[in-house]
């Protein structure tokens, strides 16, 4: 394994050096808990893929497994559970989105593009996606 | 694991985060919202049982899958190390991150090939 990579790991230094933080320390603060509310969002993200392979299991084994997998979506807790998930990949986009100007740096004739056209760029590109997946879906 | 391995696995992470905040939030809400919720009608089993079949179609869904799952990882274990100041257990936190990644891209693998 490699070292650590937060800096203030202290291993390779005297114990007594190292200030210890409490382990909620990101509540205290609403940007702190913003951010881990933003890496969390990496939880509805792997639920969210993994069943939808579920889905289109159910959709390859017949009519029969698919509606029962329909009437597991259609129970109250589940459509309930389902608000949330959304809600929280809505924000994992938005997030996710915003960072692009500061990861992607676009230069046009020899100029760098303003964050502010790197950013619409992105959010056109999250309409353009869901437009065709909406398309898609409803189209059928 | 080396420190060489961060850059692609950072790829993994990125390429996910990418899928998924492109796509999901129109697909969750279509499917597991809208539709259970009777918002819209679809007719998704006669339009897409057969359509998922299509190699292209399992390839995609695998790529999507696992992309998505090693983005949990990678985020994940940092939220781990970071959050919880867990720096001790560093090494396995990222082997059972990791490894649960590798393993349900497998495990999902397998489903579209059987399919």
């Amino acid at each position: 394994m490699g070292g650590p990579v937060n800096p203030g790991d202290t291993r390779h230094h005297p114990r007594w050096y190292r200030r210890r933080i409490p382990i909620f320390w990101w509540l205290g603060k609403v940007s702190y808990t913003r951010f881990i509310i933003r890496e969390l969002t990496s939880l509805a993200v792997g639920y969210a893929a993994l069943v939808l392979v579920l889905q289109v299991w159910c959709l390859a084994r017949g009519p029969e497994s698919y509606d029962r997998f329909v009437s597991w979506l259609q129970l109250r807790p589940v459509v309930a559970l389902h608000i949330v998930v959304l809600g929280v990949l809505v924000y994992h986009s938005a997030t996710w989105l915003s960072l692009a100007p500061k990861a992607l740096v676009l230069r046009l004739a020899g100029r760098r593009l303003p964050g502010a056209v790197v950013l619409s760029m992105h959010y056109a590109g999250w309409l353009v996606a869901s437009a065709a997946v909406l398309w898609l879906l409803l189209a059928g | 694991m080396r420190r060489s391995r961060e850059p692609f696995l950072w790829a993994l992470f990125s390429g996910g985060g990418m899928l998924a905040a492109l796509f999901l939030p129109a697909a969750i809400l279509i499917l597991w919202v809208a539709a259970p919720l009777g918002w819209v009608d679809l007719t998704v089993y006669d339009t897409f049982a057969g359509l998922v079949r299509h190699p292209a179609a399992r390839l995609a869904l695998f790529g999507f899958v696992s992309l998505a799952l090693f983005h949990w990882a990678h985020r994940f274990r940092y939220t781990l190390y970071d959050g919880l100041q867990l720096y001790h257990l560093n090494d396995l936190i990222a082997t059972l991150t990791y490894g649960s990644a590798a393993v349900l891209s497998l495990a999902a693998g397998v489903i579209l090939i059987i399919l």
